[in-house]
């Protein structure tokens, strides 16, 4: 029975991979549904960082040699790639950062510096209960150094953001929006477009993390509508099937050239005298030290197997698994699904309840059995308090996931139900 | 980890607990308890653990726990193991307990002071669980040591 949405080429993209060709303990196939929180690897990647060390290395940008001509000719073609990815209006636009959480402070802690953009005492910050924690803490810290206040979005009973009452939470007094597009908890993909709207009209500066976003939707800033493109956007390398290490801040030029620069160093400044310094454009000017350069490299591979196979395609697979995954899940009797039902409104992350079982001992019995989930609060404890549960499981498949894993999770989940002796 | 690994960390005896936990809730006393409130952070189990000494006695040990099979059953089996006994004995047991689980499988437990806790022999092996299983420990090790300094000659115990 064929699935409709999968990717036509399901098996020869399963060989581009080669971990999931590897045993395990006992002899055991690999079943891995843990894409979210970090996805594995394709050959390309793997081999575009093997050959940059072996043959192009040096630091980049001030090396005056071959070989530091061809790093960073290979680190700025990166850049390139990266901005095609997220379709930048400019490719300067893009910063490259160390990850998710790196991009996000980056843009709280400038913003309680000095400049036109400041939040002080009096402004307000609006968040949403569903972030991951490196989308709430850097707020907090800002709004707690600054003297502004920290608001929220709730969520419905459905694994929603309530809506109802934005016109009371995004007001004159709103300096920044900061939300996540896809849940990484929930799975619930959020309105970035008519909250981005919203906050623009009273003109609030929109942050989006696209953490979980990016390596599933089509992500296409240059053509949304000004008034609904968010002003910065994060996301992180190695959920993109890139490496660790770096990640993404994208800005729009006009937000990014009047935030102050955020880490002083090399490579940032454009003169420096003992008394004072100017600084570089961007994307330079958010860039101090060394970056990672390999690292950057690597995910400019990344992005360009991602955009080859096709973002549309891509997507239509996470959905097409996503529903075959709820489906399936729902046959295990005790089992509750947290957030949407509807596979077209959400992402590949599904985590779940069963009862009588804790998540970590769920996981324990599913990784003897070969199947690699994740299990805890995910790094989301506002969400999972809002729907009274300490802890759950998450399931998460990306385009390298066949309907067969998920069979094997529904089964290891009826394994685990006896192995508990849950009648 | 395959199926025998599976078998050796869920020993029967830690699933017995985990289902018919012993001394589970917070209990009320009359005179001075010390209540501490410990998380695994990797995980995210979580023990708020009352102990009340009388006449240098471990009079009682109260608990609410949420988390996995390994926590709740490892608090069943402190409760049983050091309720009755004197501190200082009961702080030899939580050593005993203590030096089995950082053995990563290397120590012969001994039953005649672990009684049913040997079969956390197992869980040893695994790092990731070993915080599971000594999170009311360390809970009921902390708040022991509290009530002891407050009751030290030192202190009168007064302390807002
Ligand atoms: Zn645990």
């Amino acid at each position: 029975m064929a699935l409709e949405g999968l990717l036509p080429e399901l098996a020869v993209i399963r060989k581009d991979f080669p971990i999931l060709e590897r045993e395990l303990a006992g002899g055991l196939p690999l079943v891995y549904l843990d894409s979210a929180n970090t996805s594995q690897k394709p050959q390309v990647v793997i081999d575009t960082m093997v050959d940059h060390l072996e043959r192009h290395n040096a630091n980049i940008a001030r090396a005056m040699h071959q070989l530091g001509a061809e790093s960073t000719e290979a680190f700025e073609a990166a850049r390139d790639k990266v901005a095609a990815f997220i379709g930048a209006p400019e490719r300067d636009e893009v910063i490259f950062t160390k990850n998710a959480s790196e991009a996000l402070n980056l843009v709280a802690n400038t913003l309680a510096w000095a400049g036109p953009r400041q939040v002080g005492a009096g402004d307000e910050v609006v968040i949403t209960e569903m972030e991951h924690h490196s989308n709430i803490v850097p707020w907090q810290l800002l709004t707690q150094r600054t003297g502004a206040t920290l608001r929220w979005f709730g969520i419905t009973d459905d694994g929603r953001l309530d809506l109802s009452a934005i016109d009371e939470l995004i007001t004159e007094r709103t300096k920044v929006v900061s939300l996540t597009w896809v849940s990484n908890m929930l799975g619930t993909i959020n309105p970035v477009a008519a909250i981005t709207k919203r906050a623009h009209a009273v003109g609030a500066l929109v942050v989006v993390d696209a953490s979980q976003a990016a390596p599933q939707l089509p992500i296409d800033l240059a053509a949304m509508p000004a008034d609904e493109r968010p002003d910065l956007v994060a996301f992180t390398g190695h959920k993109v099937v890139g490496p660790t290490g770096i990640g993404v801040l994208w800005g729009a030029r006009a937000v990014l050239d009047v935030l102050p620069p955020f880490l002083g160093g090399g490579e940032m400044i454009e003169t420096v005298r003992m008394e004072s310094s100017t600084y570089a454009g961007i994307p330079h000017k958010f860039e101090a030290g060394t970056p990672p350069i390999v690292e950057a490299v690597g995910l400019g591979a990344a992005v360009d197997y991602l955009g080859h196979i096709g973002m549309d395609a891509i997507h239509a697979h996470e959905q097409a698994i996503t529903g075959y995954a709820l489906q399936g899940l729902q046959t295990v009797k005790g089992l509750t699904v947290l957030g949407p039902l509807d596979p077209a409104a959400r992402g590949g992350a599904i985590s779940f309840e069963l009862d009588g079982v804790h998540p970590h001992d769920i996981a324990q019995v599913l990784d003897s059995r070969g199947v690699a989930v994740r299990a805890g609060h995910h790094c989301a404890k506002p969400a999972h308090a809002r729907f009274g549960v300490q802890s759950s499981t998450r399931m998460s498949s990306y385009l390298y996931t066949e309907p067969s894993e998920i069979d094997a999770l529904v089964e290891a989940l009826e394994y685990t139900r006896s192995y508990f002796k849950l009648d | 980890m395959t199926a025998q690994d599976l078998d050796a960390l869920y020993q029967e005896i830690i699933l017995d607990h985990y289902k018919n936990p012993h001394g589970k809730g917070l209990r009320e006393h009359a005179d001075r308890t010390a209540e501490v409130h410990h998380v695994n952070p990797t995980c995210g189990d979580e023990v708020t653990l009352r102990v009340h000494l009388a006449d240098g006695v471990v009079d009682d040990v109260s608990y609410d726990a949420l988390g996995c099979s390994i926590s709740q059953a490892s608090a069943s089996v402190l409760y049983d193991l050091v309720v009755g006994k004197g501190v200082d004995e009961a702080m030899a047991i939580h050593q005993e307990f203590l030096t089995l689980m950082q053995g990563k499988g290397t120590v012969e437990p001994d039953e005649d002071v672990l009684e049913d806790g040997i079969a956390f022999a197992g869980v040893a092996k695994f790092p990731a669980r070993v915080k599971c299983a000594l999170l009311s420990w360390m809970a009921w090790k902390d708040a022991t040591a509290q009530l002891v300094a407050t009751n030290s000659p030192a202190g009168d115990g007064d302390k807002s």
